[in-house]
């Protein structure tokens, strides 16, 4: 009998992209996907490390199709927070291969339960929406936004990853298809007829905030308004969503949660803390000096 | 709120206090308002100054000890003119701006508005 190891071991020689005739030399398998596997390799040529995205054998030409498309879409989408890409082609096996930025740190919520405080959660969320507002004006639906495909670096530099199911504005794709992962997808994702939008993303953004959030009702208030069933009660676009999640941080009213009288002194009172007890201490000092030394 | 705007806001809340608190000397009391409305002026170029200062320097221990300064200064201003009465004034007019010093340096002013990329 093989052992399940022997037969993995196997597997990934059998499948291990031929890099002869490229500046790439293969040092590890970094993860695979639906239609293709990264590879951490060598640029021999510039000394350094990238991740090779390789198609699988198995694909068909829609898939191959689609990696072209990644390829294309990030490099045309050039901004810190969107892994870039290096090179694109085809290996000496036929293979259709893209090489990108190797990217070193923790998934969103893998980093998010390390412990960082909310604010800095939000900062991180923020950096997110700024990309994906940057791929939406360029004419660019992300369309699978999850904790998995969000990379927070080791200097808390942020990257939005896997753009192999991005849709380009204005392309024509077919209608019965479905793409996207459960939690995060709006229910016009799921209906295979629906015409997808920006808000799409917004709807993912949302759940994405969900898991950042902590039990500040202003913060579910923006998560749920996010993630509203109805397309047209989410926020119109990722920046009106970030716009929002900073008026929170700053301590200012947000759209997504109409105030009250007492939530108003609430918010008055938590933005202003220090100063309020400030002026408490001076009139305590001040009664003091005036009950004990008459001054 | 920025910085300038927080300390002169501050300033003349505690300027406000500092008069009333004119009440508990029965001497001055027949003159409260005018108190007041000297010290709650005090108390708003104390922060102004306060505040332009913040805007320069970020420091909080310059910034009290700054704070201490100007406090003193406009307390011994007033005293000046109303001898007799140096620690009532001197006292409660430093603790004003040792306090607006200290709060300017601390204060975060909220962040601009987000725009579309």
């Amino acid at each position: 009998m093989i052992s399940e190891t022997a037969l993995d071991r196997l597997h990934e020689l059998v499948t291990a992209p031929d890099l002869s005739g490229t500046r790439y030399e293969l040092v590890s398998l970094l993860g695979r996907g639906g239609m293709a596997t990264v590879y951490l390799a060598r640029d021999t040529t510039l000394d350094r490390d990238v991740a090779l995205k390789v198609l699988d054998w198995t694909v068909d030409e829609s898939s191959a199709l689609r990696l072209a498309q990644e390829a294309r879409i990030l490099a045309r989408l050039e901004h810190p927070g969107i892994v870039p890409v290096h090179d694109f082609g085809r290996l000496a096996d036929g293979r259709l291969f893209y090489a990108m930025k190797r990217v070193r740190g923790e998934r969103l919520d893998r980093w998010a339960a390390s412990g960082p405080d909310r604010h800095e959660r939000l900062a991180a969320f923020l950096r997110v929406c700024d990309a994906v507002a940057f791929a939406h004006a360029h004419g660019v639906i992300h369309r699978d936004l999850k904790p998995d495909n969000i990379m927070v670096g080791e200097f808390g530099e942020v990257l939005v990853l896997d753009w192999g199911v991005a849709r380009v504005h204005g392309q024509s794709e077919r209608h019965d298809t479905i793409v996207g992962t459960p939690a995060y997808m709006s229910p016009e994702q799921m209906r295979a007829d629906a015409v997808v939008d920006e808000r799409a993303d917004v709807f993912a953004l949302g759940a994405v905030l969900a898991g950042l959030a902590d039990e500040r009702k202003a913060l579910r208030a923006i998560a749920a308004k996010a993630t509203a069933a109805d397309p047209s009660a989410r926020y119109d676009g990722v920046s009106a969503l970030g716009a929002d999640v900073s008026r929170f941080m700053a301590g200012l009213a947000v759209d997504a949660l109409p105030e009250t009288a007492s939530d108003r002194v609430v918010r008055f009172v938590r933005r202003y803390r220090l100063a309020i007890a400030l002026v408490v201490t001076y009139l305590l000092v001040r009664l003091l000096l005036l009950s004990v030394f008459r001054i | 709120m920025k910085k300038l705007a927080f300390a002169t806001v501050l300033g003349g809340i505690l300027g406000i206090f500092d008069g009333l608190t004119a009440w508990f000397t029965p001497e001055v009391r027949d003159q409260i308002i005018g108190i007041v409305i000297g010290s709650t002026i005090k108390g708003v170029v104390t922060g102004v100054l306060i505040g332009l200062f913040a805007q320069r320097v970020h420091s909080l221990a310059l910034g009290t000890l700054f704070g201490l300064a100007v406090g003193a200064f406009f307390a011994y201003l007033i005293l000046l003119g109303n001898p007799g009465h140096a620690l009532n004034i001197m006292l409660p007019g430093s603790l004003v701006g040792l306090i607006v010093g200290y709060a300017a340096q601390k204060h975060r002013p909220v962040a601009a508005e987000r725009r579309a990329p």
